[in-house]
């Protein structure tokens, strides 16, 4: 074997004395060799985005080395001085982030943040510099180089952004690329697009990509090597295949088991359930005035959508982001007007209803909310939260309280849950919080809008089982909004696929999944992560 | 990795406890505005007991007497009143004045900034444009046509700083509720079927809460400046009921003469309003929870 490129020996990173554990990383060794994809996997605080940022030389304030070398051709870059470290940066190693739009600069166009780079390592010819950032720009497959480098970073959609962030960090043609889970915040097919375009560079230019995900469908994709963290420690490393298919360490394992998979089978329900939910031409379109007298935007979000549900049955609703499948969640929820259609819930057409009229009847439908952080209010304590819609209903204080304590311990949290606010807790334990909030009225239709996307995946196998269990006991309809077709397929009894605004086809997972019929769900599929390494698994 | 992870570990918070109190603590102007404007108080309503003059005993033989003078700590005007005595005395009205101005225009601003933040659309709009129209006033000139009119009572005089000072309130409110209102945790407010006016009051306050402390400290050290300022001009607190402001206003003819008349309630003033700008200006870095990372 040659020399690796990197090479990290007894890496340990303290963490401040408050915390709950006192490494953030602890004696983490690894190397990384020309020319690989070396996939760090864990799950959140498992320390796999702080041994990154060690190795850039980029840590919180709050974090300090306390041991360790890190050496990159023959040098450790935890003993040099910050200064040399910096001329390294970029030059040699280099990053890109998870969050594309807070990483960009708002107020610089696309080329000017790459021609910064440029200039700030010593390319002094500005001609030259243009030159290289419409390479750059070709490189990353963006359309119209020429054209885009004037575009400012909120013209572009997400995985657009990623790949200028992409371009940004191969600027100075690093040897080595630092991934921080790039892909987290996209959705399947971009994810797809962005593993690709990653691989396909780091072959052309024989880089060395160490890539940080809590994803082993996008290890299956991308990586040759595999290292697993927990708790700060490196549990598990070796080749992506060996580890993928015989893992050794029972944290591996089950971090494994939690990858949701395509089902082969279908749930079995009955048929003869009735009808709770009908909805008929659903019309959404967004208008948006550009300044006082500016011509009017018009986006059709939801067209001509319809479908029915069943009692204790589950309807999946996929699609890539704008595709309306969020708008159509909302509609239904009447947490925005829709422009035409029907709503029929137990039979009665809400759509007309003013929130007035409606207000009675939102107990019948709620709604578990994306966002775990920010769907509970910051201020309220969660026994606040749970009770104040109950009580608002009508319900006495007293008794919404006790079914409150009923239902936190239905869900799986501790009874002292009720007088804590929501930042004492984890992002999945927030979430438990969340559906807890829409059990509380007892609801017959339950709208789960990417109820489990902004989770890491063993979490999201708790809260998928979580929702199934649920609904087992209660007997109520879901409609499930997702992007993660794996997701959709554990939990549907059936599938609308959207794509700008319309449903392009429906029908059970298992077809849906396995004979798709039209283009678009095809490629939907063919996104999906570690789909090759799904069949041996 | 985040705050929110070292938080959780935190025993259940007391307000004084909290991460925002600690880096109030932490901020040294912050800490001297708290001390100058304890002093303050605490001096202008405790004082008068322990002074042997009442501010309106008129000695004609002490007349202009410079600090430091027998027990005339800091002097006696025109008329031989003890400096000190009036001062307590003026500070009393002007502590009073600028503190319930604040409370009125914070009260008026922040329900003015919540519901047009949260309505949005036409409502939004219209309170918006009130707003507009009183900010486009000049202040002060709008202050003395209004001083003119009515007697000034400290009473009217606060209620005319309010009206001329709640705009900024209204403003920093409704831009804060307006980046909130579309926020998951207000949908899941309306999912839950709460009534706006419970969603306004109850859900987003609280969370605007720290802007409206930051921009209320600071309305205080206007109303305190601008209760000066319409004194000085003689429409404001009149005599023989002392103000800093009218303090001000009778020294002016001795300046050559008897400087302390104007100095000792000129500092009391620039004293009173740096103090409440140091808080107030401690609280914004102390509620902008990234000053950490500085």
């Amino acid at each position: 074997m040659t020399d690796p490129v990197l090479s990290v020996r007894g890496l340990t990173v303290t963490l401040p004395r408050e915390m709950d554990r006192r490494h953030a990383a602890e004696n983490v060794s690894f190397d990384l060799q020309r020319g690989e994809i070396l996939c760090i996997i864990g799950e959140s605080g498992s320390g796999k985005s702080v041994t990154a940022s060690a190795v850039m030389g980029l840590l919180p304030a709050v974090m300090k080395v306390a041991g360790g070398q890190v050496l990159y051709a023959g040098r450790d870059l935890l003993a040099m001085p910050e200064a040399a470290r910096r001329a390294l940066r970029g030059r040699s190693l280099s990053m890109i982030f998870q969050d594309p739009l807070s990483a960009l600069n708002p107020l610089m166009t696309v080329g000017a943040q790459i021609d910064e780079v440029l200039a700030a390592h010593g390319w002094r010819d500005r001609e030259k510099r243009t030159a290289k950032v419409l390479d750059l720009l070709t490189e990353i497959g963006l359309p119209d180089p020429p054209l885009l480098r004037h575009q400012y970073p909120f013209r572009l959609s997400g995985g657009q952004r990623q790949r200028v962030m992409i371009a940004i960090a191969l600027a100075l043609d690093p040897d080595v690329l630092i991934a921080d889970e790039p892909t987290t915040a996209l959705d399947v097919t971009t994810q797809a697009q962005i593993l690709e375009l990653i691989r396909t560079i780091q072959r052309r230019k024989g880089m060395s990509v160490m890539f940080i995900t809590h994803d082993f469908g996008v290890v299956a994709d991308i990586a040759d090597r595999v290292i697993v963290m927990e708790k700060g420690l490196l549990v598990e490393q070796g080749a992506a295949a060996q580890v993928l298919t015989a893992p050794e360490h029972p944290y591996t394992r089950r971090l494994i088991a939690a990858v949701p998979r395509l089902r082969e089978t279908d749930r079995v329900a009955e048929l003869e359930a009735p009808v709770i939910l009908r909805v008929e031409a659903l019309h959404k379109t967004y208008r948006s005035r550009s300044g006082f007298l500016g011509h009017t935007r018009v986006v059709p979000a939801v067209r001509d959508v319809g479908f029915e549900l069943r009692r204790g049955r589950t309807l999946g609703v996929v699609g890539e982001s704008g595709s309306g499948k969020s708008s159509m969640g909302k509609v239904l929820m009447k947490l925005t007007d829709a422009d035409g259609g029907r709503i029929l819930l137990d039979g009665r057409d809400i759509l007309p209803l003013t929130e007035a009229e409606f207000r009675p009847l939102r107990p019948r439908i709620q709604m578990v909310f994306q966002d775990p952080y920010a769907s509970l209010n910051p201020r309220q304590t969660v026994g606040a939260s749970l009770t104040v819609g109950p009580v608002a209903q009508g319900m006495v204080r007293s008794e919404a309280r006790a079914r409150a304590a009923a239902i936190l311990a239905q869900v799986g949290l501790d009874p002292s849950a009720y007088d804590r606010f929501p930042h004492e807790f984890s992002g999945g334990q927030r979430q438990r919080v969340g559906i807890a909030r829409a059990l509380m009225f007892d609801p017959e239709v339950l709208i789960a809008d990417e109820a489990v996307s902004a989770l890491d995946v063993s979490i999201q196998a708790q809260i998928l089982e979580l929702l199934a269990q649920v609904q087992a006991v209660r007997h109520l309809a879901m409609i499930f909004i997702t992007h993660d077709l794996r997701v959709a397929s554990q939990i549907c009894d059936e599938v609308l696929v959207m794509h700008k605004g319309r449903v392009v086809e429906s029908g059970t997972p298992a077809r849906i999944f396995r004979a798709p019929e039209q283009d678009y769900t095809r490629r939907l599929v063919a996104a999906i992560p570690g789909s090759r390494w799904d069949s041996a698994a | 990795m985040t705050h929110a992870a070292t938080e959780a570990l935190a025993p259940p918070a007391r307000w004084w406890r909290t991460r925002t109190m600690r880096r109030f603590r932490r901020n040294r102007l912050a800490m001297l505005g708290v001390v100058l404007i304890v002093a303050l108080t605490l001096a202008c309503f405790s004082g008068p007991y322990f002074l042997p003059f009442d501010e309106l005993y008129i000695d004609l033989r002490a007349r202009f007497a410079p600090p430091m003078t027998g027990a005339h700590v800091f002097g006696t005007d025109p008329l031989g009143r003890d400096i000190a005595a009036r001062l307590f005395q003026a500070g009393q009205i002007s502590l009073l004045v600028g503190f319930s101005a604040m409370l009125m225009s914070t009260v008026l601003g922040t329900v003015i900034g919540v519901v047009a933040g949260y309505s949005g659309g036409r409502i939004g709009a219209a309170l918006m444009r009130v707003v507009d129209a009183f900010l486009s006033f000049p202040s002060i000139f709008l202050l003395l046509a209004l001083a003119a009119f009515v007697s000034p009572s400290p009473l009217m005089i606060t209620v005319i700083i309010a009206v001329t000072s709640w705009m900024e309130v209204a403003r920093i409110v409704e831009a804060e509720v307006r980046s909130l209102r579309d926020r998951d945790f207000v949908m899941a407010a309306r999912m839950l079927g709460l009534s706006s006016v419970r969603i306004m009051f109850r859900e987003l306050l609280p969370n605007v809460i720290g802007v409206i402390i930051v921009a209320a400290t600071l309305t205080v050290a206007r109303a305190i400046l601008l209760e000066a300022y319409i004194s000085f001009l003689g429409y404001g607190i009149q005599p023989p009921l002392p103000s800093w402001g009218n303090m001000l206003n009778g020294a002016q003819q001795y300046l050559d003469k008897a400087p302390w008349l104007a100095i000792v309630p000129g500092v009391a003033i620039t004293l009173a309003v740096a103090g409440f700008n140091f808080i107030g200006d401690g609280l914004r870095d102390a509620l902008d929870a990234r000053s950490d990372l500085r």
